[in-house]
């Protein structure tokens, strides 16, 4: 087979379809896009997981004089009941699941809530005591023990609730799944109007050339050979896509993500983003299944006119 | 070199088969006329041969090869050898002469030196050696199927197909076409011409296999177009058996 013939075809027949080729450039490229950012979202929330989940503590509260919820009396935790729920926390049964245990007092609560609402009027209606001493628990495997913890330390007297705060992070997490779901339900919706788009471009194309193919067949050229520049044509329009998503989602994780919500302003301070480490792994992803789509799409649209 | 065993072939949709029980053998170097009515199964005949279809039912063996047992992807390099050529001679319009000649080398992937040599070659024998650099358009008719017959004669097959050569052409053309064909002949290759042109069966006297509604009534070497055991205007009542007594 020589390469420059099938190529000079090839060529031939994104030349004799520009417009078709066009449309299936941008159907690709925005179907990719979506895709692209699918991923970018999974990897998001992987990470987000891996960075929060490892912080992500069991707080037991302890009673204020404020407080009646709970095992509260309108009294502050006594330091029996506070010894008490540490023994309870370093006893042989809970032990192998603690990885930390550390206590926050009333000066320090005061202290993290100044920082955490610097200037607002709040601060300066809260007194320390009013804020509720705790014991911060870090978890070995805080995907499966946390409901051991907050069992056998929420009856405990002086404690007036136990939480676990993967469930404020389930939350956003759900909420960046949800996104990326229909992240991928649009890029689906929209690969399967390129896969057609690719069809129907490469049957006309082969349909324009249906006397050479006619030829061909006749004299004996091996399906391949006849095939090849059609299935070229199809990947060539969908890597130029593909390479166009690629870089779209370089440029949204270069000034979107890393420019607006990495800065300090937005999201950069508490939580790590995707950035172009992830990226650069997306783009090949698309690359190879933009042309794994055009070839099989192209393939198929062909074989059509090489049935014996 | 061409067999075919009781082979039928039915299209779908049509009770009658196109074919009907053939059997029949073509020898290497024989030339031989296909004479018949429109539908009488010689446009079926030379598909078969060139497994453009496949029987419905019998044995087909071309070129030492189990035609119906042949796998798809053997085709292209079967029909390398078989050489096919149309009434409406199907030259590309936008390749010149010479392009249109070196296409079917260039498509089964011979080098740029075999081409140079091969297609000045054959185009001198059919007569165009003038005219490489002309296009399709340019030419006369007969001109035109000389280039059809060029290319399908380039690459040197053992067999050449003509369906209705000259169909399209008037009878002193017609002539210089079937001396064309008669030395391609000559050089060894099996021809197999399906025409209605009876002068030039007549004139020939070459092997002639007749076919009325799929089924070969007359097989005769040295024969002619017509007949005579045949009343002319009983064909085509679609009882050949009953036509031959």
């Amino acid at each position: 087979m020589r390469l420059g013939l099938v190529l000079g075809e090839a060529g031939q027949g994104l030349r004799r379809n520009v417009a078709m080729v066009i449309s299936v450039v941008l159907v690709t490229f925005i179907s990719l896009t979506f895709v692209g950012t699918a991923i970018l979202l999974q990897m998001q929330i992987g990470q987000m997981k891996g960075y929060w989940y490892d912080r992500a503590q069991v707080a037991i509260y302890l009673c204020t004089a404020n407080d009646v919820t709970g095992n509260c009396a309108s009294a502050n935790a006594t330091a029996d009941q506070i010894a008490a729920v540490k023994a309870q926390l370093e006893s042989a049964t809970l032990k192998p699941y603690i990885k930390k245990i550390s206590f926050e007092d009333h000066a320090e609560a005061f202290k993290n809530l100044k920082e955490q609402f610097p200037g607002s009027a709040l601060v300066s209606f809260t007194k320390p005591s009013d804020l509720n001493e705790s014991y911060r628990v870090n978890l070995n495997d805080p995907n499966k023990d946390a409901a051991i913890i907050i069992e056998d330390t929420r009856g405990l007297a002086g404690v007036q609730a136990v939480e676990d705060q993967r469930a404020y992070l389930d939350q956003i997490f759900s909420v960046l799944n949800a996104a990326s779901l229909t992240a991928i339900g649009l890029a689906v919706l929209m690969l399967v109007a390129a896969v057609l788009l690719i069809a129907t471009t490469i049957r006309l194309s082969a349909f324009s050339r249906r006397r050479e193919i006619g030829i061909m067949r006749l004299v004996g050229a091996s399906n391949r050979y006849i095939q090849t520049p059609f299935i070229l044509e199809g990947v060539f329009a969908a890597l130029i896509g593909s390479v166009l998503a690629g870089v779209a989602i370089v440029a949204i994780v270069q000034f979107f993500v890393k420019g607006y919500l990495g800065s300090a302003a937005v999201l950069g301070s508490t939580t790590t983003l995707v950035g172009p480490q992830q990226a650069w792994i997306v783009v090949p992803i698309l690359i190879v299944l933009g042309a794994v789509l055009a070839s099989a799409s192209a393939g198929a649209a062909i074989s059509r006119y090489l049935k014996v | 070199m061409i067999r075919f065993d009781s082979v039928s072939k039915s299209y779908p949709g049509t009770s009658r088969p196109a074919l009907n029980g053939v059997n029949i053998e073509v020898l290497k170097g024989e030339f031989v006329f296909l004479v018949g009515a429109s539908g009488s199964g010689k446009s079926s005949f030379l598909r078969l041969i060139l497994k453009e279809e496949k029987p419905s039912r019998g044995n087909i063996h071309v070129l030492g090869q189990h035609v119906n047992t042949l796998p798809s992807r053997k085709v292209p390099y079967f029909r390398r050898s078989i050489g096919v050529v149309f009434q409406d001679f199907r030259l590309l319009p936008q390749k010149t002469v010479y392009d249109n000649v070196a296409f079917t080398l260039q498509v089964i992937g011979k080098s740029k030196g075999f081409i140079q040599e091969a297609v000045p070659d054959t185009l001198k024998m059919v007569g165009l050696a003038g005219k490489s650099g002309r296009y399709p358009h340019e030419l006369s008719g007969g001109e035109q199927q000389r280039v059809a017959i060029a290319r399908a004669i380039v690459n040197k097959p053992a067999i050449l197909l003509a369906d209705e050569p000259t169909g399209n052409l008037d009878p002193q053309t017609s002539q210089g076409i079937m001396s064309l064909l008669e030395r391609i002949n000559l050089g060894g290759t099996t021809v197999l011409m399906a025409t209605h042109d009876a002068g030039i069966v007549d004139q020939m006297q070459r092997r002639v296999i007749e076919l009325i509604s799929g089924q070969i009534v007359r097989d005769e070497r040295g024969g002619s177009y017509v007949t005579t055991t045949i009343p002319i205007q009983t064909l085509g009542l679609g009882n050949p058996e009953g036509l031959r007594a």
